[in-house]
């Protein structure tokens, strides 16, 4: 039989990141298939390459046993390729029928023809079994959980002959989840294909007859899904070795320092406790999407606090903003660097002491000669590479913009930095400077909440690490006491004592 | 959480922020009638068939202009060069007709200009990738400077008795009938847009594109050919406005509308629409025009100067917008 969707060694690279090294995957005509594979292991790029939001930059993809390269969204959509995407990818001023049919609205010679629009979109959420989300309202004021039904429904209006689902229940109910599994189901009776992304693994068990495992931008394996045990599917998304470069020298831990008690907020976290004490740094590994870091957000108060308590030292530090936070001595490094962690236009200097320019001002005037030497000072220690001062940190390397943003951490002398991914997206030498320098820190007495989704860093930097599956964040153990196996087993909530 | 009942926001409650939404714009209209009727000098004539008359002449410019400048804001831009393509329109247009060309030619060819610059607008605003404020901003320079240049600086009087002066002429001026040309365009093109809003698939591509441009592009919609065609459609209507602006001077003027854009945004603004894209109404636009004609009309009557005018003016608009801002507050709460 001619597969549906065959691809053949396709690779694709962002800049000198080689993303997909050779993905080959072969999917049947009514087949569902589960794509598997770590945070980073390149199943987004593989799913944007396949639904025209990227150029692949090679190899082979068929459809239908013709070649096939998708242009554009537009072309992938009219070749019968629709995507549900993990981010919800509405638009919230217009209305729920209006979003299912967006781009592909029945109408002639430009005019919508309404009560068709009407009957299609009400079809779709009625095979979704979701008739009582109102057609007129606004998307904007449905919850997550509706929305994500919305997405859902878009993707079945125009009968794909291929269907991709990004983590399709991330924010799903359990009666909803089984809806959809209902769904892809009746799909496969009607021969449409079906690629199912998913960490959670039982889900991909119960669905799918094959499954492709992805790793660091390769599809290492494939297989059937019933002759397959979860845990050599663990093995096979894991498959690599702990390299040593992480510093570690012995230190004693001191008083707590932070501790949340079953932080919640509006939606994620729904349950995050954990005590930091001095000299500590504490891992929290977990899937995207687990709650990680709205957890850290949070705790800083970025978002509001719904639930639950924050100890400062002891205290009762619930109710806070980021200023107070930092008035008590806490910093946060933001997972999305260039977006929120820094100025990318303004300098390094000013980037690097925004929070604290107390050492420098005199009369409510910067002395630019005194900013600029302790700048320097920094950038000595933290090895970065820069002209001087004044450049702007658009012009710096991903490395020595991530040395800059902890640096401003630093400069602040903050007693408890939260750490929210500072290796990603940087060169491995500059990783390796970010260990180093977090192992010094604690070794002083500070202490580090380290959020990160690569495993090996987790387990060669923390002390202690702590797994959070859907919002849940509890038990937290001796770094030495967890494997990678058991880590990636309780974040998609497979071992018994963290299933949420 | 595990339930699959999920709560939509309650049918009522949803019909009534709508209901809110919809009447908003004519409670306001309704607020700033009623605040001058208290005056014991205005009130009698205020709504006098004369009066209302004038203020609907006054509105038409403002309209057109409105009309255009909503479908622009809805897909989340901006044109700032309005007041400049009125003042280029109507000097083209008098020129035409001190040149012999026959009125409704006149008029189809200032509507054309004004298309043509908002083909510029929109072809660096979608070929470039830049900030339509930034775009409108340096047009609003160029444009203004090309009608002075065409006028030679000077006003360009056309022929008396021209049928383009018939568009916005007042005639039996103590009654509301027969009201002008002018004012049943405005009306008829008003029905148009927002039919071509709601009722199109480009209007629904204008809304998706404001509200999120990524989701827009995902689902295959061409979102740069369409913020070209936008802008040129804008600048039909803004070309139509220059025309009506011709007819109520009776002279094309270079200098003329010169802040005209700030009074069409604010019209829209005060209609309802978002300056982030993705919602609006040309009902609303309408009444906002109306309230600003209003509010002008009304200050006069009250014999007040045009700096009172103009604080008046910025502060309702701050109003208006404050109001909105809540209102979507409260919505998403």
């Amino acid at each position: 039989m001619i597969p549906r969707l065959r691809t053949v060694d396709v690779r694709k690279n962002f800049g000198a990141t080689r993303a997909l090294k050779g993905v080959s995957l072969s999917v049947a005509p009514g087949e569902a298939h589960a794509l598997i594979g770590e945070n980073g292991a390149g199943k987004s790029t593989l799913m944007k390459i396949l639904s025209g939001a990227l150029a692949p930059d090679g190899g082979l993809i068929e459809l239908d046993g013709q070649p096939f390269v998708p242009a554009s969204p537009l072309h992938a959509r009219c070749s019968g390729i629709a995507m549900i995407h993990q981010e919800l990818t509405l638009a919230p001023h217009l209305s729920v029928e209006a979003n299912i049919l967006l781009g592909e609205e029945p109408a002639a010679l430009g005019w919508l023809n309404r009560s068709r629009c009407r009957h299609l979109a009400r079809g779709a959420l009625a095979e979704l079994k979701h008739e009582g989300i109102p057609l007129e309202a606004p998307v904007g004021s449905l919850t997550i959980a509706e929305q994500q039904i919305v997405e859902i429904a878009r993707a079945l209006v125009g009968n794909p002959r291929v269907l991709i689902m990004d983590e399709p229940t991330s924010s799903l109910t359990k009666v909803d989840t089984e809806n959809l599994f209902g769904v892809i189901a009746r799909l496969r009776e009607r021969d449409v294909s079906v690629i199912y992304i998913s960490h959670f693994l039982e889900e991909c068990q119960r669905i799918s007859g094959r499954f492709t495992v992805l790793r660091d931008g390769e599809s290492v394996a494939a297989g059937d899904m019933a002759a397959t045990s979860l845990s050599q599917i663990i093995r096979l998304m894991v498959g690599r070795e702990i390299r040593d470069i992480y510093p570690r020298t012995p230190r004693a831990l001191g008083r707590p320092v932070l501790e949340w008690r079953g932080l919640a907020g509006e939606t994620k976290p729904r349950a995050a406790s954990l005590t930091l004490r001095a000299g500590e740094i504490l891992g929290i590994a977990g899937l995207v999407g687990a709650g990680r870091t709205e957890a850290l957000r949070v705790c800083f108060g970025l978002d509001r606090i719904a639930g639950g308590a924050v100890l400062v030292r002891g205290q009762d530090r619930t109710r806070a903003t980021p200023a107070r936070r930092l008035a008590d001595g806490i910093g946060l490094l933001s997972e999305n660097r260039k977006e929120e962690g820094l100025l990318l236009d303004r300098s390094i200097a000013d980037n690097l002491t925004i929070t604290r320019h107390q050492p420098f001002t005199r009369g409510g005037f910067i002395q630019r000669r005194r900013q600029w030497q302790a700048t320097r000072e920094w950038m000595t220690r933290l090895d970065v590479r820069a002209q001087n001062p004044g450049q702007t940190m658009a012009e710096l390397s991903g490395g020595n913009q991530q040395k800059i943003a902890l640096g401003r951490l630093l400069h602040h002398e903050a007693a408890v930095l939260l750490l929210d991914e500072p290796t990603r997206g940087i060169d491995i030498g500059s990783k390796a400077q970010i260990y180093q320098l977090m192992n010094e820190l604690a070794g002083h007495g500070r202490a580090v909440i380290f959020v990160s989704s690569y495993l090996p860093e987790l387990l060669g930097v923390c002390d202690t690490i702590g797994v959070m599956c859907r919002g849940v964040l509890s038990e937290i153990r001796a770094a030495g006491e967890w494997t990678e196996h058991d880590i990636i087993a309780a974040a998609i909530g497979h071992s018994g004592s963290t299933t949420a | 959480m595990n339930e699959s009942t999920i709560s939509p926001a309650t049918p009522w409650r949803a019909r009534l922020l709508k209901a809110v939404n919809v009447v908003g714009p004519f409670f306001g209209l309704l607020l700033v009638l009623g605040l001058f009727s208290l005056s014991a000098e205005v009130r009698p004539y205020l709504f006098t068939g004369g009066n209302l008359k004038i203020i609907l002449i006054q509105t038409v410019i403002v309209a057109l202009g409105a009309l255009g400048m909503t479908l622009i804001i809805v897909s989340g831009g901006i044109d700032l060069s309005v007041g400049s393509v009125v003042a280029l329109t109507s000097v083209l247009g008098a020129t035409l007709l001190l040149r012999g060309c026959p009125p409704a030619v006149t008029v189809l060819l200032s509507m054309l200009a004004g298309a043509a610059v908002g083909l510029v607008n929109g072809s660096i605003i979608a070929g470039f990738r830049m900030m339509p404020f930034i775009v409108t901003l340096g047009m609003m320079g160029v444009v203004r400077g090309l009608a002075k240049w065409l006028a030679g600086n000077q006003t360009v009087n056309p022929p008396p008795g021209s049928p383009v002066n018939d568009l916005m002429a007042r005639t039996s001026p103590t009654a509301l009938f027969p009201l002008p040309p002018g004012v049943w365009i405005a009306a008829a093109l008003a029905v148009a847009v927002s039919v071509l809003m709601n009722r199109t698939v480009f209007g629904r591509h204008l809304f998706a594109i404001g509200s999120n441009e990524a989701t827009a592009r995902l689902c295959g919609i061409r979102v740069q050919r369409h913020k070209v065609l936008t802008y040129s459609l804008a600048g039909l209507l803004f070309g139509l406005a220059g025309a009506m602006q011709l007819s109520r001077l009776t002279q094309g003027d270079p200098t003329v509308a010169v802040g005209l854009e700030l009074d069409i945004i604010a019209a829209v603004v005060i209609g309802g629409a978002s300056l982030s894209g993705g919602s609006g109404s040309i009902l609303g636009s309408m009444i906002g025009a109306l309230i600003m004609a209003v509010l002008r009309n009304g200050s006069n009557q009250m014999g007040w100067q045009n700096f009172t005018q103009e604080i008046i003016i910025g502060i309702v608009i701050v109003l208006a917008v404050g109001l909105d801002r809540l209102r979507h507050r409260q919505q998403a709460g």
